[in-house]
This record gives C-alpha cells, sequence and structure tokens, in this order.
C-alpha cells in the first residue's frame, strides 16, 4: 500500500534507518544469490533433471556417462596437480622472498610493481608467457642459433605440453603478486620485523627467524587468499585455453567446450562435469587444509630443536630469483604482445623483426571498438553498483556499530572459493530454463560477484581507519550526516575509492567465463575475443588484442592514481597515501 | 539535594550516570552558566573521552547512559548530534586536509547565510579576528601549530554553538603557543557567553579556567 510521503517527519527517518541497517546483507545477497542459484541450477541437470530438454526425472545418467568420457581422470588428476602444483610454487616463493627480503630496499621495489602487475590480466598475461616459451617464442630467439643451433623452431608442444606446465608457469606469474600483496597486507597487522630482529639477536638466520616467529601469525590471515588461488588454479579456462593442454584440455575447459556444443544434450554431461570439478576443488580444499596442520605441527616439532639456521644465502638468492622470474616472465611477456602487434616481416631465429608497421593495429582498429564499448559498459555498472553497495555497508557499518566479523570476512571470499564453471554453468541453464535474455545485464550480475570481494577488501581498511573525530566536528558544527558524507568523508578518501575502482575494473575486464557463460557467448568484450584468438594463432592480432585488454585494465589504474595528485595538487596532507 | 531549574540558561548535565558492563564510569550532576568553565580532571581511561561523546551525541551503543543533558533549558539527550548546537575541540585541529583554510571556516558558517559574498565576507572577518588575514586559499597543511589550533576555534564558533566542549585541546600545543591559544579560547568563548566545559590533565589548564573542578575517579 502506498502512503503519502511526508517531509521531515521522523518516521521517515527511522524508515531510512532500518532499510541502511540491512546494507550488509543486501551487499552479501548480491554475491551469494548469484551463485546459490548458478549452483542450483548446475546440480539439477547433473542429476538428470533438466525440463527444457524434455528431462524431468532423476537418474545418475549424466555422471556415469561423465565418468566414461575416456578423458575424465586424466582431466581430473590434471586439474588437481595444476592446482596444487601453482599454490605450492607460488605460495612457496611469496614465502621465502619476503622471508629472506622484508625490510629491504628491494622488497619496497617489488611492492611498488605489485599493483600495475596485478591489472594484467591473466589471459594477457597467458599470452605473453606463451609468446616468451614457445619454440619460437624470444627465450628461443634469443639463445639460437648460438646456443641452440637452431635455425627453425624446435617442434615441441609448448604451450599446450600434456603435463600443463606451461599452464602452471602462468599461472604462477599471475598468482605470485597476488599473493604477495595479501601477504604485505597481513604483515601490516603484525609486528613483523621486530618479531624477526629478536629472533635474529638469539642468533636465528634472517629467513628461518621469519618463518618461525612471522609465519604463523601471517598465513592465518592469507589462509583464505591461498585457498582462492587453489580453487582458481584448479578450475581455470581462460588460460587453459591459452596454455594449457588440448586433447584432453583440463577438466572446467572441456566442460566449456560441451557447453558450447551444438548438440545441447551434451549440456547434462557439462552439468556433471561442473559438479565434479566443485568436488574436486572442495576435496582438494580439505586435503590441502589437513596438509597445513601436518606441516604446522612438523614445522613446530623442528622449531622446539632450535637450530639456528644460520647459513641462508643460497636460499636468500634462490628466493630472490623465484620472485623475479614470475615478474619479469609477465613484463617481457607484455613486451613481447607489444613487438608483435607492430611486427612486419620477422623470420627465425631474429631477435626482432625486420620492420614495424601500424598495419595489423589499423586493420583490426574496427574490429576492437565494440568489445571496448561492451568492457567498459559492463565494468562501469559492475564497479558502481559494487563501490555503491560497500559504502552503503561500511556507512551502515559505522552508524550502527555493525561489525562485520572475521567470520563474515570469510563470506566475502566465498565465491571467490567456488571453482567458477561450476555455478556459472548453472546460470546459463536457468537462462535456458527461464526464456529470460543472456545479455549485458546479466553478464554485469555475474560480473559483480567477482568484483564486489574486491572492491569491498580495497577500500573497507582505508575506510574503517577514517577518523572519526572528523564527523563529530562536522556534526557539532551542524551538518547532518549526508553532508558529512558527500563533504567530507567521499573527498577526503578519493585516493582509496579510485583505487578501489580500478582494482574493480581491472578484475571485470579480466572475467572470460562469467562473460562467456552468463551470456551465452552473445555478450563480447576484449577478453572473449582475444581467448577467442588462440586456437587461430595469428601473434600479431593475439597481440592487438591482448594488449588492448591489458590497457582496459590498467588506464583506470594510472588514472587512478593520477586524479588525486591532481585534484589535491595544493592539498599536501593529501598527496602521499 | 538543589532542584534542577529547567529555564536555567547554560548547559545542565542532569544526574548523568554511564555504565559499562554494569560498572559505573562517570557520575556527573553539573550545571555550568554562561560564560563559565568546568574543568573536569582524570587520568585517561576514567570516562572524560565517554563523557563529552555522550554531551556531543555520538556515544557508542555499548554504554549505558542515565539522566539528561539540558542546553538553555531544552532537553538535548534524544536529538542528534548536528541539532545540538553543542560545539567540540579535540586534541588534534581536525582541518578538514581537502579544504582551503576559507572553506573549513565556510563549513561551519549557518546555511541561513545564503549569499555568497556575505559567507566570503564573513570568512575574511573571522580571519582578521585570529590574525590569519588573507590565509582563505590556504592549504591547512602548510600552516603552523599555532595557526591551525586558532582557524579550528574559528571554524566551530562561526557554527554559532551554544555550549563548547574542550578535549585536551591544549596538550598538543608546545608550552608557549599552549598559555597564548588557552588565553584566546577562553576569551572568546566569555564574549560569547558559552558555557565550557574543559577536559583536561594538565593543572596549568585547570588553573587557567578558574572555574569550577570535578575530578573523575581513576577505574577500578
Amino acid at each position: 500500500m502506498e502512503r503519502p510521503f511526508r517531509s521531515g517527519s521522523v518516521t521517515r527517518l527511522h524508515q531510512d534507518r532500518s532499510l541502511l541497517r540491512h546494507a550488509p546483507l543486501v551487499m552479501l545477497g548480491a554475491m551469494f544469490i548469484p551463485v546459490m542459484a548458478g549452483l542450483a541450477g548446475t546440480f539439477l541437470p547433473a542429476i538428470g533433471y533438466f525440463p527444457a530438454l524434455g528431462g524431468d526425472s532423476l537418474s545418475p545418467g549424466p555422471i556415469l556417462d561423465l565418468v566414461r568420457w575416456p578423458g575424465f581422470f586424466k582431466a581430473g588428476a590434471l586439474s588437481i596437480t595444476t592446482g596444487v602444483g601453482v599454490t605450492l610454487l607460488s605460495l612457496a616463493i611469496v614465502i621465502l622472498f619476503t622471508a629472506a627480503w622484508q625490510g629491504t630496499r628491494l622488497f619496497s621495489a617489488a611492492e611498488r610493481l605489485l599493483s600495475p602487475l596485478l591489472s594484467v590480466p591473466h589471459a594477457a598475461a597467458a599470452f605473453g608467457v606463451a609468446f616468451l616459451l614457445a619454440p619460437s617464442g624470444w627465450l628461443a630467439r634469443v639463445m639460437s642459433p648460438w646456443a641452440t643451433g637452431w635455425t627453425t623452431p624446435p617442434d615441441v608442444l609448448i604451450p599446450q605440453d600434456p603435463w600443463g606446465l606451461t599452464m602452471m608457469a602462468g599461472l604462477v606469474a599471475k598468482e605470485v603478486p597476488f599473493l604477495l600483496l595479501m601477504t604485505i597486507a597481513a604483515l601490516g597487522q603484525t609486528e613483523s620485523i621486530k618479531s624477526r630482529t629478536i629472533a635474529q639477536s638469539l642468533g636465528y638466520g634472517r629467513t628461518w627467524a621469519w618463518m618461525t616467529v612471522v609465519l604463523p601469525r601471517v598465513y592465518e590471515q592469507i589462509r583464505l587468499p591461498v585457498y582462492a588461488v587453489l580453487a582458481y588454479a584448479m578450475s581455470v579456462v581462460d588460460v587453459a585455453i591459452i596454455l594449457g593442454p588440448n586433447a584432453p584440455g583440463t577438466l572446467s575447459a572441456q566442460v566449456v567446450s560441451w557447453m558450447s556444443d551444438a548438440d545441447l544434450a551434451l549440456r547434462y554431461r557439462a552439468s556433471a562435469g561442473a559438479l565434479a570439478q566443485l568436488g574436486l576443488v572442495g576435496g582438494t580444499l580439505i586435503l590441502w587444509r589437513l596438509m597445513e596442520l601436518s606441516v604446522g605441527c612438523a614445522a613446530r616439532r623442528w622449531a622446539y630443536l632450535g637450530r639456528r639456521m644460520q647459513r641462508d644465502r643460497v636460499l636468500r638468492h634462490a628466493a630472490l630469483l623465484g620472485a623475479a622470474a614470475p615478474i619479469l616472465a609477465v613484463l617481457i611477456g607484455l613486451a613481447s604482445l607489444l613487438v608483435w602487434s607492430f611486427a612486419g616481416f620477422w623470420s627465425y631465429p631474429d631477435v626482432l623483426p625486420l620492420s614495424f608497421t601500424w598495419t595489423t593495429w589499423l586493420r583490426h582498429a574496427s574490429d576492437l571498438r565494440d568489445p571496448i564499448m561492451e568492457t567498459v559498459r559492463i565494468g562501469a555498472m559492475a564497479v558502481g553498483i559494487s563501490l555503491a553497495l560497500t559504502i552503503i555497508t561500511l556507512e551502515a557499518e559505522q552508524r550502527f556499530n555493525l561489525k562485520l566479523t572475521t567470520r563474515r570476512l570469510g563470506l566475502l571470499y566465498a565465491p571467490l572459493l567456488v571453482p567458477q564453471v561450476a555455478f556459472l554453468v548453472g546460470l546459463q541453464t536457468l537462462a535456458l530454463e527461464s526464456g529470460l535474455d543472456a545479455g549485458t545485464a546479466a553478464v554485469t550480475v555475474a560480473h559483480i560477484v567477482f568484483v564486489l570481494p574486491y572492491v569491498f577488501l580495497s577500500i573497507a581498511g582505508p575506510y574503517r581507519a577514517w577518523d572519526a573525530r572528523y564527523a563529530t566536528i562536522s556534526a557539532a558544527m551542524g551538518a547532518g550526516t549526508q553532508r558529512t558524507l558527500w563533504k567530507i568523508r567521499l573527498p577526503m578518501l578519493l585516493g582509496p575509492l579510485l583505487v578501489a575502482a580500478a582494482i574493480g575494473f581491472a578484475v571485470s575486464v579480466g572475467q572470460y567465463l562469467p562473460t562467456l557463460l552468463v551470456g551465452a557467448g552473445r555478450v563480447q568484450t576484449l577478453t572473449t575475443e582475444a581467448v577467442a584468438l588462440a586456437s587461430g594463432g595469428d601473434r600479431r592480432v593475439i597481440g592487438v588484442f591482448a594488449l588492448t585488454q591489458t590497457l582496459a585494465a590498467a588506464v583506470p589504474f594510472m588514472a587512478a592514481i593520477a586524479l588525486p595528485r591532481f585534484f589535491w595538487r595544493n592539498r599536501r596532507a593529501l598527496q602521499h597515501r | 539535594m538543589n532542584q534542577p531549574d529547567d529555564t536555567r540558561n547554560g548547559l545542565t548535565v542532569e544526574h548523568l550516570c554511564i555504565r559499562l558492563g554494569g560498572e559505573v564510569l562517570v557520575d556527573l550532576d553539573a550545571h555550568i552558566a554562561p560564560g563559565h568553565i568546568l574543568t573536569i580532571m582524570g587520568p585517561s581511561g576514567s570516562g572524560k573521552s565517554t563523557l563529552l561523546s555522550v554531551i556531543i551525541g555520538t556515544t557508542a551503543p555499548a554504554f549505558d547512559v542515565s539522566g539528561r543533558i539540558l542546553l538553555d533549558g531544552t532537553d538535548i539527550s534524544r536529538l542528534p548530534p548536528q541539532k545540538r548546537r553543542v560545539g567540540i575541540l579535540f586534541q588534534d585541529d581536525m582541518l578538514f586536509p581537502h579544504l582551503s583554510i576559507g572553506a573549513n571556516l565556510a563549513f561551519g558558517l549557518p546555511p541561513g547565510i545564503r549569499n555568497r559574498a556575505q559567507r566570503r565576507a564573513r570568512v575574511v572577518e573571522a580571519l582578521a579576528d585570529i590574525g590569519l588575514e588573507g590565509f582563505e586559499d590556504r592549504d591547512p597543511a602548510t600552516l603552523s601549530g599555532g595557526q591551525r589550533a586558532r582557524v579550528a576555534l574559528m571554524r566551530m564558533l562561526l557554527a554559532e554553538p551554544r555550549a563548547l566542549l574542550l578535549d585536551e585541546p591544549f596538550s598538543g600545543l608546545d608550552a608557549a603557543l599552549r598559555d597564548h591559544i588557552r588565553e584566546l579560547v577562553f576569551t572568546l568563548a566569555r564574549e560569547r557567553q558559552l558555557p565550557v566545559l574543559l577536559v583536561t590533565h594538565d593543572e596549568a589548564d585547570a588553573r587557567a579556567a578558574k572555574g569550577e573542578r570535578v575530578d573523575l575517579a581513576t577505574p577500578g
């Protein structure tokens, strides 16, 4: 029933407040409803229920069909080895590098490289790694013919080796910066350098000192990001298409190809595969947890012996190499995309093309326009909605003293622990069942599931750290909560807000699977277009699309850094974040 | 026992009792007449800041508060902070770092003065009053501690509060400046006939205030 609107009445104020009070629930709903609905939409067809295709009774058929598919066990095993391998290797690099180098100038330099590296989309980084490691790639060219003797590219299956090693390399290159950033954020909450110094003064070697006294506290805080890496690496699709083995592909990649098959009956098998992927990730996460416990136990017993481990020079340098390799791989990979996109004639094994030309860029400029528009449209909407939900939630949290507890923070990570394919397949099925047109709006909803956690995690710290006495002063001068929010709090947090928006936009730009599956292949962004080029193998065109994709993610980042500097050029207190 | 007279001018703290988890933190019954200063002394942790948050209206829900706050005879206990017309100064100046000095002052000016030129004139005049002529467009970060303290005071006074709370506002300043700023705050508050509640742990502040004085007990 509609009521007449009474301005200025007390009841209106209270209604506003009770609505705002539920903001955290709305935010969690925006993340969880699509995931839950999607999981249901995957589960039902996997057990035979798919009315749109005539499946109206439950049967084990789809699951049996999946198990009988000849590549099933190999694909499942590949998912586990890739996920565990990538997570172990990335984590080892990050831990050793931080243990050995935290507090040095080199470490701060690496820290500054992190944000730009993180904004590089997975697909672009994977193409870069492919261009670097392929037999006709830069690494081989630099070494040939003087070291290798090759005058034609050797016939080696790299990338797409059957063991998934190139794919793992590509993933490690992207996950190391992510975990390193999470580790640095966690270090801020521990007295890491002091603790390490005390252990060192007791005679412990630098690296071991950090690992015994700091790591246990840090790992506690980066556990969820580590799980997110594990779940992601086990089920990633775009990197798998670019760098992973082909016949058979990884389980998730195979599910996606069944989903796009003209034979609709294959969707039963695809749903069963997505469900299997969910089970695999769940099982591996449990195993990982058990491994954490036993490694922790063993490490405590070892530490009790009091070995000082003073000689860690070799380890320290190995750690440095381990951290430098992924960073360099991404940077040089991007450079090789750039060179290919401008390359004229380029013979093997020349390190550089004979000539540079704009031809490829000019020829594809018109193909780029629509995907750019679509990418920006989806990204801007997803970021705008995520930012609004985040700010409303944080305001409600402060005004009503609702504390998002650590457990709720775990909820923020939950969508990142569910393999994308497991619920995105279901979302497409639901769209098919309900007859809704899966367009840009639906894709945006799916993007928000992934954009929102990053936006929230990025802005929550600075937002909560803002000195509430500014609000008290403002209110004491008669300013209402809205005026304080818009005139004082948000402008003061302009820098962190723009960075959060840029991170969210980069996350959206990089999304492949949500765009492909929820958009039913009809929503074309820079990422879907770039990945679609992988099988064609025209490196010049790939260079153009992958670079444009990288720029789409990186330009907002540069703006987020430049704009506050411009706006606050005469405000010294706001210039150094 | 003196019967509270609801028609008195000034700030009245009536049978105020603040509890945290059942334990009494502050128990105060006081009246501050216009132009007078009440000094509350007490070590840290004695609930001084909580007392101020109750008067200003920003108490955290964990505290259990009974009693009333009256301003010029009106009960303001249930009003939101922005409707109470109680000003406050903290130890830090809390100048808004993104606004110029002039814009900081203008933020305090009541919205009733609508004319842009008039507002500007008031800002210029206010700056002259505190000896900072021509500072309108300056970045707060470029001012000295004493200058910032003066701007913070003037900004709050421009909002025309009817009472002023001081949360150890002088302890961040060095000794020479402290006396000067303290004198300025007290003088301007008296000129405007504001009841002032000063919270401090500095004996010199209490002596300079020359008013009534209440000591809060050490907790536990």
